[in-house]
Parts: structure tokens; C-alpha cells; sequence
């Protein structure tokens, strides 16, 4: 296939502005559809549970006048685009409802749970990365074409059994460990700095397994690319090769999965605070899905969603200042 | 087929996982059958007992024995999950293939759909659906399906334009091959094998979540249990009986191994991830053996006996064996030849580019006097990043698409010449400007994309010429270029040697290229060189049949129409296959039994060598007939 | 035998013109010679033509008759650049080539017909069995045009066929293209960059420029005194036209 001979954009000033503004412009579109299908799918969430959710809130015993009037009250006889809309205004004023079975405002539960459960995902996160990067670059460095096959295989395999254990799963074998039969660490609760040790290790030692591998094989893959032959060719020391070339760009690639596995992590801390005992929203949405406490529960998928999209759009235009290139990609 | 899916069970990692696997879905079908009773016996006189004698696992609060439950839950548990990735499968694949069906407007409101849904992770769909269907096992099965169907949506999606786009697809369409048959009888069977291995790795993560979503209490509910719920109950009591929670514990996590593991193994046998197997060229270093004859001064790159051998799947390949020329100051010489003749692995060879896996043997090989079989030092990399210029195939991937163009090229001066950042960036542009790229100071600051491919040749020459390059060695420089800019590129060559006595050395399968910029040629077949002559003698005095067949079958702007185009049969020779004796015999009009035995050498005087047997001796005519019917 | 007809053809994506007003002409039993760089929307035509791409304007006909972009019956079929592509992996030889074939034949009418039309482009028959893998570059190209001709068309489109070949390959496919003319009266729309190949094989040249046809007419006329600025600058850019330095 030959390349095309037509002329090339014509040259401005290094980092051209319209294709961040397009870049920009096009995310926040897709941020925008993709909230709004949370806040919808969030809404319509209770309203396709079969039954009545205050009788099931309230239990088959609770007089059918009480039933009524806890319907009227929380707006459920409305017509439905009537809720809808009551639903949207509610988020946009900061009332997300009040709880079935507390009678609190949701919204006050939301703010005294969340901060725990924001500081655990992020310390795994961190300690993820921090574990993951250098010892993926390492194991690249090592098992680069024409070397270490038993390295590969070792360490392919020890990070696939380490991934697949669920992080649960971890974490109860160390409270066994630490809690039952040693006594070291603190297993309920985040009282002191010591608590934090045995979940963010949970949470962050399986998505550290799957990032470590990644960044391998990237790297692996990077030091075959034909532009790491040309910095070779100019003869520059490994130092600069490495570092300057081959690193950024399989980092880059990594960076996609970073946005993923912090996902997951939010995902992983429902598992995990239910482990440890942690005061977060993650124990609190089982306990409401348990009672029924549908407010409770729609509130909390609300904010883990919103979470998990923010990351999502981050990890792009962090993605986007490294990659020039998909400032451009159409996705 | 089944020749690869036996190669999963020949490695150790593989083995393991199908007997993993074999023993998971044999305790799933015959566990309640063999100890159902056992698992259900109550016996409150026993109750949270420690592991001992009968109970190994100890039993929980109703004193049944833990293990049994435990062997018994194997059922529902990779039943449920099992039940889980249908549902996965299923709804990924409509969901994945339906763009190709339903046509270009719908199929990408689909797939933004389906990007929307994967940026959630699998988990809080799985407690979203949970809500909606119901705690329980029904609405937990239901869940985790669902969960888990954007991803293998999103992985079809991927698999089926991969495939869509390949021309037998075009094809099919064009011979008016409805599309769901197209979908059913090119697309799918095409990808089954990645959807598979993944699909069961999504069995692997479906039992996983399931266990996840038991133990926090919203899946399998009392009475029924599975090892999620197993787990629950146990971590309620882990103080008094830890084998309760972590017997289950342990089932889940076998179970899950078993399950990635061999998806990964199959994955591995199956992919090309890490290419065929190899056998690596092993060996020491060979002794070094000196070629005393004396270098005449003006000779820039000398190359004796050259031989390269690589890995390959069933032993050392060699695709250079035995290739010696010279190269003068100020002289352009160009080697020919077509695929699997080594041409390529030359050139890297004489650059020592070559990769860690191969290696490069030769009596001499050296630059401007300069030994290059030497081990590295920082004198030698000074020497070869200043004096050798390097320009490859593909412009689009020789940049570093992260970097801009101005400070790829300054790098050479920062590392060789100890410029200062700002003298080298100045040296760039100027060296921008030298190889006629217009705006060379704006340019230098855009990034390799924002450049055509000829503009980024142009701009790789200028990377070479940094320093103050005695060889400029060109691998097929401008074979993905347009032949309006290729004119471009190599008027800029022969400008830069004029200019500067600089000596070109041009690789290529393009005969006229070669001829026209060339003083003198090498043709390449097979690994050796088979003929050195002037440019200027390719089309009337060359003397080795398989040039002269070259030369007959390039049709140019004065070709007999009246004629059919000059063939030569049979295909090129595959470097791992090479067959003892001269490797063109195969395809030579010429050929004897002399020439099926032994190997010519390459001999002749200073300006034309020929390694033939038959050297300069006349070909047969052609016949009229019909061409030779082929046989695969 | 069937005359193949582009009127002001334009095809249009997003905001860019791959093609720009084309017309030519392939007349009945003869070779046209398409021939661009990249970027002169060469194979955008032909993709309109066999309907891959979508017409913006124009008026594309095999005999007056617009060519039929969807149904069974084809008369206008296409072989495509890359030897390695265009034949799916998973199906041997005589499959692909019976795909093509319009329906209502029983299994061994269609086996008979898979049998001549290998014959036709020299290949063995009992390689009606094989995998796509066994066999070379030139040979796939072979089994390509098979498959093309079973469809029963009136024309051909050949994009780009030999670019992908070896050198001592191309020529026995070039030859089986004038051959093909030659003894079934089939008309070819020859796409190439490459002006020599074309003018071996071609009687009528077309010369395409960023989406537009700017020169046309008998092969041997336009390869020897083109008259328009492109063409010039195309066959001087042909390596070893000009003279050494």
C-alpha cells in the first residue's frame, strides 16, 4: 500500500489548539450521554423491581394505610415522567431522597460513608501502581525477545494465579491469618493507620498482579516496534532507549488499564468492606439491598457510577496529552 | 485443528489446568450424587466442631461435616456460573455481531451503547441487576450474565470488524452472499477461537463474582448453598472454626484456576502472542578469525563471509549464508532481490541491528576501518551514530509517534556530538531545511503524524545525516511511497551523495530503482550474493540465469506486447528449506546435476562476479505453450 | 460481452471527496487501465462500482442498465489487492470459489464448474480441496479471479492484484489476465499504480488525480505523448526513465 503523497497539514504552532477543542468537546459529550444513562438506568432501577418497593421496605405486616401513605408521600403515585423529572431536580439540588428503613436523609448517609470508602480505593490504587509499573518494566527488561522464556513463564503464571484470586477471598484468608491466628493487624474497622494495611492489600494486590503483567507485554511488545530499531540505529546508549523511547510508549499503553483497574477497585471495595468490617459505602449498600432500602441503594449506584465515569474521562485526557495521536483517533 | 488444541495439554501449565478442569466438572456431576446424604446429616450433638478425625473440615451450626458440603456445592456453584456466561455469551454476541446485520446507523448506536455500558465495572452492574431481578439465585445467575455481556459484547464487536474488513468478507458481499450467511459462515467461524478461550476465562470470573455475590448474602439463599454462601456462613464463625470459611474459600479459588488457567493455556496455544516455538541459537561467542588481507584506504564498509542465524521453529535458520562485498567512498551499491533472499537481514546484519535472538557471523566486517564484530564500546557508538545513516522501510513507524521530530533528530547530536540541547535542535532544523522540507522550525515541532510519508523519509535521511555520514544504508526506502515522491526521495540521495561523497547502500526488490540509482548491483537469492556486476550491464551482459530471469519478468515502458511476460515457475526458496547445491537449480533452465549438488562460488574479476555453474551461457527460448499448470 | 459506464460518478465521505465527477468508460470486451497514486480515489471507484462504497452522485451502469448493488445476480465482480485476505482461512479452495457461483446448481454441477474454472486459470483441480494456507501469493491470486468468473460477470474490476506479488511471480497472473480477455470476451477495469504493468495489459488508459480523471484515452497514445501536466510528471517519475547522474 503506498502512502498518500497529498500535503500534509499545513504547520502552526507545536500543539495545535482545534484538535483539543474537538478532543474536548467530543468527551464531554460522551461524559454527559453516559451520566445521564446512569441517572436514568438509576431511576428506572427501583421502578423495574416486580411489586410494590414500599411494601417490601415495610414488610407484609405493616397495615396497607401506612403503605398508602408512605407511597403518597415519597411521590410514587405520581405519573412516572413526573418522578422522573422530580428525580432530576432532586439531584441537581443535592436531595437524593430519604431512607426507608432510617428515615435519614440519603444524602447525609452518602457524606458520612463515602470518605472512607474514597480513601481505601485510592491508597490501593496508589500502592497498585506504585508495585505494578516497575515491576512490569523489570520483568520486560528481562524477558525481552531472545531471553529469559522461564522468567515468562514463572512470572505470566504467578500473576494469573494472583489475579484470580478474588479479593475477598484474600481478604478473609488474612484475616485468618493476621486476625485469627497471629493477632498482628486490626481486621474491623479503620480506626488506626495499622487497620488499613490488611484491605488496601486485598484490594490492590490483584488488579497489581494483572497491571504488572500488562506493562510486561507491552514493553516487550514496545522493544520490537520499528521506531525502538531507529532510536538502536542512531546508536543512543540502552539508558536512553529504554527510558526515553521504549518506557513512555508501553506505559502509554498501560495507562488505558490504569482507568479500568481503578474501576474495579471501586467495585472491589463493596467486597472488601464487607471483609474488614470497614465503615464505607460499600457495606452499606449490601445491608440496603438486604432491607430493601431502595433510596439507599440507587443513591450509592449513583455514586460509584459518577466515580467510575470521572476516572473514565481522566484517564482519557491524561491519555491524550501523552498520545497525540488519539487526539485525533475517532472512537 | 486438533493438532493445536493437543499442544495446550503438552506444556507443564497446560496439564495442570486440564487436570484441574477434568477434576472440577467430574466433582460437579458426580459430588451429590456420592455424598448428598452425607453432606445433610444434622447432627446437633457435633456442632461447630474443629477439623479432626471424621469432620477434616470440621462442621458448622447445625454439626453437619463441612467437606461434604463443600465437594457437594461443586454442583450449583459451576452450574450457576456455567448458567451465568451462556447468558454472557449469548447476549455478547447478539449484542457484538447485530452492527454487522443491521446496518451502519443502527450498528453504531449499538456500539456506543455497548461502550457506555463496559465503562462499568462488571460488579456494580452485577448489584444493579441484583436489585432489579431479586436477591437470590434465579436473580443472581440473571446478574451476573448480564454483567458480564458488554465486555464479550464489546470483544466481539472488536473480533467481527476485524474480520469484516478482511477482503474475502468484501468479497462474498460483492458476489451478493447474504449477510446473515456471510456472518454464519465467514465471521463467526474465524473468531470462535479467541471467543472461546475467552469465554472461558468468563466461566473462571462468572463463578468468581457468583461467590462474591453468595457471600455478601444476595445470592444463593438457605437452604440451597454454593460455595459463596458456604463462605458467608463461615466467615460468620471464623473465630471458632477458620476451615469453615476457608474449605469453601480454597474450592472457589481451585475451582476459578482451573478455569483461567486453562483458558489462558488454550489462549497461549492457539494465539501468536509469543510467536512459534523457538529454538534459541545458543553457543558462545565464536573466536574471532582475522582477515589479514590489507583494506585499500577508500573502501568505507567491508564485509567478508557474512552469515546470520535465527531461531526458528525447527532449528537455527540462516538467511544470510556467506555474503562478502565492499563498499568504496562516494560509490552507490544496491541489492536486489525478492522475498526470502536476505537482503533485509543484510543490511541489519552490516548495521549490527540484528536482534538479541539471532546472530552474526563474519570473517570481516568492518566500518571505515573500524572492526564491528568487536563487543560495543562508546567510541564505536559515536562512530556509527556520526558516520552511518540508517533509513528504513516504513516512514509511519520509524518515528517515535510520542516524540517530535525536532528532538528525535537532536538526539543524535546530544548524545554524539555533545551539543548543547538548544545548538542540537538548531542543527535539526537545519538539517530539516537540508533535506527540502518547507518550514523547516515550525515543522521540527510537530509530531510524526502531522508529516506525509515522503516528508518523513525525508525527515529520517535528515536524521542521518546529523552527523557527517561516510554511508547512508536505505532498506527498501521508498517502497511504501508514492513513485511521484519516490522520484523526490531519491533526487534528495543522489543530491547528498554528490554533495558530500557520501556512499549509499540501497536495498530493495525493485529492479529499476536499483539500476537507475546504482553504480553497481548485487543480486541476492536465497541467502547469497549470486551476481555483482555495473549497473549499467543488468539489462545486456548479466550472466546469472535467475538475473537475467529478473530482469525479463519486470515488464518496463518498452516491453514486446506482442509477447507473454517472461515467468520464472516454482516460488521463491524459503530460507528454513534451502536445498543443498545452487538454491536456484529448482527454477533454472540451466540446471544439471552439477548444479543440484554442489554450490557455485561467487568469482570473476574486480568489477562482475557471477556464482553459477553455467555462467553467461544462453537461455533456452521460451515456449509458446500454455503456462505450467500449478499444484499447491 | 458488456460495456461498463461511470457517469460524473462522486462518492463521498463525511467531508471529504474520494471522487470528484468521473466519468469513463470500460467498452465491451476490452482492458482499461486505471492508474493514480494514492489518494486519486482509484479504488473508491471501483468499490462504488461493486457497491462497498456508497454512491453520492452519478450514475454507474453495465450496458444502460444500473449495476445491481444488492441481490444475488452480479454482473460486475471485483479481486482485491492482498493474496493473504481475500481468502478466508477456514474454507478450502473449491468453497470460496463455489460461494460465488449464482444459486440454483446442484453439488455436482457445482463441483464440475469449480473443476473447469481452475482449469481455466491454470491451476491443478484436485486443489479444490486444499486450504488457502498451501498455496502461494500468485496462486491465490489465481483462485481470486476463479472465484470472480464464477460469479458469471460481465466485467471485472481487478484492483491492484499483482502489487502485492513477487516480481518473478506477477508476470504469469498479468499473462492471465490477456488471456481472460482474449478467450471470454471479458471486459477489465485494471487498477495499478504501477504505468508499465498497465500499459502490458491495458488497450485504454485512464489517469485519476485527487478524485478526478484527468486524462484518458487509447494506452498507447497516453503512455507515449500524454498531454496533460500529471501524466507527464507520472512517466517521468518512472525509475530508470530518466538518464543516470
Amino acid at each position: 500500500m503506498t502512502v498518500s503523497s497529498t500535503v500534509a497539514p499545513p504547520a502552526r504552532n507545536g500543539v495545535r489548539t482545534r484538535p483539543w477543542v474537538r478532543f474536548g468537546a467530543r468527551r464531554l459529550g460522551r461524559l454527559l450521554v453516559s451520566l445521564w444513562v446512569l441517572v436514568t438506568a438509576s431511576f428506572a432501577m427501583i421502578h423495574l423491581i416486580p411489586g410494590d418497593p414500599v411494601r417490601g421496605a415495610l414488610g407484609p405486616t405493616a397495615p396497607a394505610e401506612l403503605v398508602a401513605a408512605r407511597r403518597q408521600a415519597l411521590g410514587l403515585n405520581d405519573p412516572i415522567v413526573t418522578q422522573y423529572l422530580h428525580y432530576l431536580k432532586g439531584l441537581f439540588t443535592g436531595d437524593l431522597g430519604t431512607s426507608l428503613s432510617s428515615r435519614l436523609p440519603v444524602a447525609d448517609v452518602i457524606a458520612q460513608r463515602l470518605p472512607a470508602t474514597l480513601t481505601l480505593a485510592v491508597l490501593a490504587f496508589v500502592a497498585s501502581v506504585i508495585v505494578a509499573i516497575p515491576l512490569g518494566v523489570a520483568m520486560g527488561v528481562l524477558t525481552r525477545r531472545g531471553h529469559g522464556r522461564r522468567t515468562e513463564l514463572t512470572f505470566t503464571t504467578t500473576s494469573i494465579v494472583v489475579a484470580t484470586i478474588p479479593d475477598f477471598l484474600i481478604g478473609v484468608a488474612l484475616v485468618y491469618v493476621f486476625g485469627v491466628r497471629l493477632g498482628w493487624l486490626p481486621v474491623a474497622g479503620n480506626d488506626t493507620a495499622a487497620a488499613y494495611v490488611l484491605p488496601v492489600f486485598s484490594l490492590a494486590i490483584g488488579p497489581a498482579a494483572i497491571l504488572a503483567r500488562i506493562v510486561r507485554v507491552e514493553l516487550v511488545g514496545v522493544l520490537q516496534a520499528d521506531f525502538v530499531r531507529t532510536a538502536r540505529a542512531k546508536r543512543l546508549p540502552a539508558r536512553t532507549v529504554y527510558l526515553g523511547h521504549a518506557l513512555p510508549n508501553a506505559v502509554t499503553a498501560a495507562l488505558t488499564l490504569c482507568g479500568l483497574l481503578l474501576s474495579a477497585m471501586v467495585a472491589g471495595t463493596v467486597l472488601v468492606e464487607n471483609v474488614f468490617a470497614w465503615p464505607g459505602l460499600g457495606s452499606t449498600i449490601v445491608q440496603s439491598i438486604l432491607n430493601k432500602d431502595y433510596p439507599v441503594v440507587q443513591a450509592i449506584v449513583l455514586v460509584y457510577g459518577i466515580g467510575v465515569l470521572v476516572v473514565n474521562t481522566v484517564v482519557d485526557v491524561v491519555l491524550a496529552r501523552l498520545d497525540p495521536r488519539s487526539l485525533i483517533r475517532e472512537d | 485443528m486438533n493438532r493445536r488444541w493437543s499442544r495446550v495439554v503438552r506444556t507443564p501449565l497446560g496439564l495442570t489446568a486440564t487436570v484441574l478442569m477434568a477434576v472440577v466438572l467430574a466433582l460437579a456431576v458426580l459430588g451429590p450424587l456420592l455424598w448428598d446424604a452425607g453432606a445433610e446429616a444434622v447432627d446437633t450433638d457435633n456442632i461447630m466442631a474443629q477439623p479432626a478425625g471424621a469432620h477434616l473440615a470440621g462442621t458448622d451450626s447445625l454439626g453437619r461435616d463441612i467437606l461434604l458440603r463443600v465437594l457437594v456445592a461443586t454442583r450449583l456453584s459451576i452450574g450457576l456460573a456455567l448458567l451465568a456466561v451462556v447468558i454472557t455469551v449469548v447476549a455478547g454476541l447478539l449484542l457484538g455481531s447485530a452492527p454487522l446485520l443491521v446496518g451502519r446507523r443502527f450498528g453504531r448506536l449499538l456500539s456506543a451503547a455497548v461502550n457506555v455500558a463496559v465503562a462499568f465495572p462488571g460488579l456494580l452492574l452485577a448489584l444493579f441487576f441484583a436489585v432489579v431481578f431479586g436477591v437470590g439465585a434465579t436473580g443472581a445467575v440473571m446478574a451476573i450474565g448480564l454483567a458480564g455481556a458488554p465486555a464479550f459484547a464489546r470483544l466481539t464487536q472488536t473480533l467481527v470488524a476485524g474480520v469484516a474488513a478482511r477482503d474475502y468478507v468484501s468479497a462474498a458481499r460483492v458476489a451478493g452472499v447474504g449477510r446473515a450467511r456471510i456472518l454464519f459462515r465467514h465471521v463467526l467461524p474465524n473468531i470462535a477461537e479467541p471467543l472461546v478461550v475467552n469465554a472461558t476465562i468468563g466461566a473462571g470470573t462468572a463463578l468468581l463474582s457468583f461467590a462474591g455475590l453468595s457471600f455478601l448474602g444476595l445470592g444463593v439463599q438457605s437452604p440451597s448453598y454454593d460455595w459463596g454462601r458456604l463462605l458467608y456462613d463461615g466467615i460468620g464463625v471464623i473465630y471458632v472454626n477458620a476451615a469453615a470459611a476457608l474449605a469453601p474459600g480454597a474450592a472457589v479459588l481451585l475451582a476459578g484456576l482451573a478455569f483461567n488457567l486453562f483458558g489462558e493455556s488454550v489462549a497461549k496455544a492457539l494465539g501468536v502472542s509469543t510467536g512459534p516455538r523457538v529454538v534459541r541459537v545458543g553457543g558462545a561467542e565464536p573466536p574471532v578469525v582475522e582477515d589479514t588481507r590489507a583494506t585499500p584506504s577508500d573502501v568505507v564498509l567491508d564485509v567478508r563471509d557474512l552469515e546470520v542465524v535465527v531461531p526458528g521453529q525447527h532449528g537455527p535458520v540462516r538467511p544470510v549464508r556467506g555474503v562478502s562485498f565492499a563498499v568504496r567512498r562516494g560509490e552507490a551499491v544496491g541489492i536486489v532481490g525478492e522475498s526470502g533472499s536476505g537482503k533485509s537481514l543484510t543490511a541489519l546484519a552490516v548495521t549490527r541491528l540484528v536482534g538479541d535472538d539471532g546472530r552474526v557471523d563474519a570473517t570481516r566486517l568492518e566500518l571505515l576501518g573500524h572492526d564491528l564484530r568487536a563487543p560495543d564500546t562508546a567510541v564505536r557508538q559515536r562512530l556509527l551514530g556520526t558516520s552511518l545513516a540508517m533509513v528504513f522501510q516504513d516512514p509511519m513507524t520509524s518515528f517515535n509517534p510520542g516524540r517530535r521530530i525536532g528532538g528525535q533528530l537532536a538526539e543524535v547530536a546530544t548524545h554524539h556530538q555533545g551539543m548543547r540541547r538548544r545548538a542540537a535542535l538548531a542543527r535539526a532544523v537545519d538539517r530539516l531545511a537540508a533535506v527540502r522540507i518547507p518550514d523547516a522550525a515550525t515543522r521540527a515541532r510537530q509530531y510524526p503524524h502531522e508529516f506525509s510519508g515522503g516528508m518523513r523519509q525525508r525527515a529520517m535521511i535528515g536524521m542521518g545525516l546529523m552527523g557527517s555520514p561516510a554511508l547512508i544504508v536505505a532498506d527498501e526506502p521508498t517502497t511504501a511511497l508514492d513513485v511521484t515522491v519516490q522520484q523526490q526521495v531519491l533526487d534528495l540521495l543522489a543530491s547528498i551523495r554528490a554533495a558530500d561523497d557520501v556512499a549509499l547502500m540501497l536495498i530493495s526488490h525493485d529492479v529499476a530503482v536499483v539500476g537507475e540509482v546504482c553504480d553497481r548491483v548485487l543480486v541476492m537469492y536465497a541467502g547469497r550474493i549470486v551476481e555483482d556486476l555495473p549497473a549499467a550491464d543488468l539489462a545486456g551482459s548479466a550472466r546469472h540465469p535467475y538475473t537475467r530471469a529478473l530482469i525479463d519478468a519486470v515488464p518496463d515502458m518498452t516491453t514486446d506486447l506482442t509477447e507473454p511476460l517472461a515467468t520464472i515457475p516454482g516460488r521463491p526458496v524459503d530460507p528454513a528449506d534451502v536445498p543443498p547445491g545452487c538454491a536456484y537449480a529448482a527454477r533454472c533452465p540451466l540446471a544439471d546435476d552439477r548444479c543440484r549438488a554442489l554450490d557455485p562460488e561467487l568469482t570473476g574479476d574486480a568489477t562482475h562476479r557471477v556464482a553459477c555453474w553455467h555462467a553467461g551461457e544462453p537461455l533456452p527460448a521460451r515456449h509458446e505453450t500454455d503456462e505450467l499448470v500449478e499444484s499447491p | 460481452m458488456s460495456e461498463l459506464l461511470f457517469e460524473d460518478v462522486t462518492v463521498r465521505y463525511g467531508r471529504t471527496t474520494a471522487v470528484d465527477g468521473v466519468s469513463l468508460a470500460v467498452p465491451a470486451g476490452e482492458i482499461v487501465g486505471l492508474v493514480g497514486e494514492s489518494g486519486s480515489g482509484k479504488s473508491t471507484l471501483a468499490k462504488a462500482a461493486v457497491g462497498l462504497a456508497p454512491l453520492t452522485a452519478g450514475r454507474i451502469s453495465l450496458d444502460g442498465v444500473p449495476v445491481p448493488t444488492r441481490g444475488r445476480h452480479r454482473p460486475l465482480q471485483m479481486v482485491f489487492q492482498d493474496p493473504y485476505s481475500s481468502l478466508d482461512p477456514r474454507m478450502t479452495i473449491g468453497e470460496s470459489v463455489a460461494e460465488a457461483m449464482p444459486p440454483g446448481r446442484s453439488r455436482a454441477a457445482r463441483r464440475t464448474e469449480v473443476e473447469r474454472l481452475l482449469d481455466l486459470v491454470h491451476l491443478d483441480p484436485a486443489s479444490a480441496a486444499a486450504l488457502p494456507s498451501r498455496l502461494s501469493g500468485g496462486q491465490r491470486q489465481r483462485v481470486a479471479l476463479a472465484r470472480a468468473l464464477a460469479a458469471d460477470p460481465r466485467v471485472v474490476i481487478a484492483d491492484e492484484i499483482t502489487s502485492a506479488l513477487d516480481v518473478s511471480i506477477q508476470g504469469a497472473v498479468l499473462n492471465l489476465v490477456r488471456e481472460l480477455r482474449r478467450e471470454l470476451g471479458l471486459s477489465i477495469l485494471f487498477i495499478s499504480h504501477n504505468l508499465a504493468v498497465v500499459r502490458y495489459v491495458a488497450s485504454h488508459v485512464a489517469v485519476m488525480h485527487r478524485g478526478r480523471v484527468v486524462e484518458h484515452g487509447p494506452a498507447a497514445r497516453v503512455l507515449a505523448e500524454p498531454s496533460h501536466e500529471y501524466t507527464r510528471e507520472l512517466l517521468a517519475a518512472i525509475p530508470g526513465r530518466r538518464s543516470r547522474s
